[in-house]
């Protein structure tokens, strides 16, 4: 009964989300075409560049940087440089990301694109004036310092539980430990057995804690504005992609004998859905791969999501400001409100996405170890 | 669009980082925190099962209790009936003696009684044989003082004699 009613409660924010994504931000996208120009030159430290690119802001907020930028005052930027590590026709290139100059300049023929696909990324010009990527680009991002923080967050805080494990043993959990534990509890019991089951379930559990973890850390410090948080990492497809990647990977090594006999050959599917066209087994081998192929997107896109409305929201304030002073002190009383709004689902959605990719990880680690009952 | 380009170098830091995490917490917490919440449920089980185990042993020791107390109780009420049967056994036994002994000591009394009576009669007759004795000789004494009375007598007492 309670199980139903969760699932109902998850697809109605799901479907909330879905709506936002589809709706509002449409309205975003179109206005960066637009090159609308803000009166205060605050956002920009150029004085005859004053404009505001809602389009650009978003997305230079949501992906991947080389530099942490922490704040600007006046017309300074005060940022965390981090190392650019470069492997180019043969040469290794190790730098700080200030040469740049927040991606103004251009060192040693590298420059941070503005392009539409490689926007945001290193890349140099070739014989042709093209924008190429060099060919690896292994640079210490905000992103992998972010996800190095939640790492270290991660070993502290549940080493810590472990301690206080052991050191009050058969005793009722006190402090972090007894807010941890009904999660860890809920992940092992409700998550793993119940979609494991019994038997099994034991192997799979310290990865999808860990998935789950990691998942909600980042989510919840993705949605805090400013440093230690403010980095997108579950909302990197890229980051995404290595979580639905584990997944994938441990799924397809713990597949039993039912599990592939499922695949190539069905059972109680009619002959001709498998012979002479092999139909059914075509669409399973393709589910293989969809399966985390939908993790990676549905994570990615979620948190991405939340993050460009709440952005949305406040750059419609700097939009409505350059049309009159006024307007954009009015609307910011409204995208303030909206923004909180959003926040607060993002707080939901932050759980619900953590909760939803381990529980579906745990689903498919359940359907390769499943026996055969016919 | 940049937002669907994943970085590369971002995927092995995050693939190296992951993979840290995982087998980091895996040896160090999850596994103590594990094994800790396993010991501490099979400790309150533990714990649940005695409690339940004991529960029953009361209740059996309860049981068992309200046995002895029926019995005893059985035992007491068999003793008193007892107690009273033999009470009344005695009493009657005491009564049959009783009225046993009553009727003898009567019967003595009467043969006491009769045995007396006879000896005051045989007394009786004896005394009233001697004065019935002594009055017949003072009456011979008086009738017979003179010689011709003695004389006709006799004759009187011959000539009966003599008609037989």
């Amino acid at each position: 009964m309670s199980d139903k009613s969760a699932v109902i409660k998850r697809l109605l924010f799901l479907g909330l989300l879905l709506l936002f994504v589809f709706f509002i931000p449409s309205s975003f996208f179109g206005q960066h075409e637009e090159e609308v120009h803000l009166m205060t030159g605050k956002e920009h430290q150029e004085v005859e560049e004053e404009e505001f690119k809602a389009g650009e802001m978003i997305i230079e907020h949501i992906t991947d940087a080389y530099e942490w930028h922490l704040i600007t005052v006046g017309d300074h930027h005060y940022s965390i440089y981090l190392p650019v590590i470069l492997y180019d026709e043969g040469e290794w290139h190790v730098f700080m990301s200030s040469k740049f100059h927040h991606g103004h300049d251009t060192y040693m023929g590298y420059f941070i694109s503005k392009n539409d696909m490689n926007s945001g990324k290193i890349v140099k010009l070739d014989g042709n004036g093209n924008e190429i990527r060099p060919t690896l680009d292994i640079s210490f991002t905000k992103n992998v310092l972010a996800i190095l923080m939640v790492m270290i967050l991660m070993i502290v805080v549940f080493i810590s539980i472990a301690k206080s494990y052991e050191k009050r043993k058969d005793h009722a959990p006190k402090g972090l430990q007894s807010f941890m534990e009904p999660l860890i509890l809920f992940i092992r019991d409700d998550v793993a057995k119940a979609s494991i089951g019994e038997k099994r379930y034991e192997r799979y559990v310290p990865f999808l804690l860990t998935i789950f973890f990691f998942i909600l850390f980042n989510n919840l410090l993705g949605i805090v504005p400013f440093f230690p948080g403010g980095a997108n990492i579950t909302g990197n497809i890229g980051v995404t992609g290595v979580l639905a990647v584990f997944v994938f990977i441990i799924t397809t090594v713990s597949g039993n004998k039912n599990y592939w006999t499922h695949i190539i050959n069905a059972p109680g599917v009619p002959w001709w859905l498998k012979l002479p066209i092999p139909l059914m087994p075509i669409v399973e081998i393709m589910g293989l791969f969809t399966k985390p192929f939908v993790l990676m997107v549905r994570l990615f896109a979620n948190i991405s999501a939340g993050h460009i409305i709440i952005l949305g929201f406040i750059s419609l304030i700097f939009i409505f400001g350059k049309m009159s002073l006024g307007l954009g002190y009015g609307v910011s009383v409204v995208s303030v409100g909206f923004s909180i709004f959003m926040n607060f689902l993002e707080l939901l959605v932050a759980f619900i996405q953590a909760y939803v990719f381990t529980l579906l990880s745990a689903l498919y680690f359940g359907m390769a170890t499943e026996e055969a009952h016919h | 669009m940049s937002l669907i380009n994943p970085g590369f170098g971002l995927v092995i830091w995050m693939t190296i980082a992951f993979l840290v995490v995982l087998f980091v917490l895996k040896k160090y917490a999850w596994k103590p925190i594990m094994n800790a919440l396993k010991e501490r449920e099979d400790s309150i089980e533990e714990a649940l099962r005695a409690a339940d185990r004991t529960k029953e042993e009361m209740k059996d020791m309860k049981l068992d209790n309200e046995k002895l107390l029926r019995e005893a109780k059985d035992e007491r009420d068999a003793i008193l009936r007892e107690a009273r049967k033999v009470k009344d056994k005695i009493i009657e036994e005491a009564k049959a003696q009783a009225g046993i002994e009553a009727s003898n000591i009567v019967e003595s009394a009467k043969e006491r009684i009769e045995n007396e009576k006879k000896a005051a009669l045989t007394e009786i007759k004896n005394t009233i044989a001697v004065y019935s004795i002594e009055i017949s000789e003072k009456i011979l004494r008086e009738e017979l003082k003179d010689k011709k009375k003695q004389e006709s007598y006799i004759q009187k007492l011959l000539k009966e004699t003599s008609l037989n």
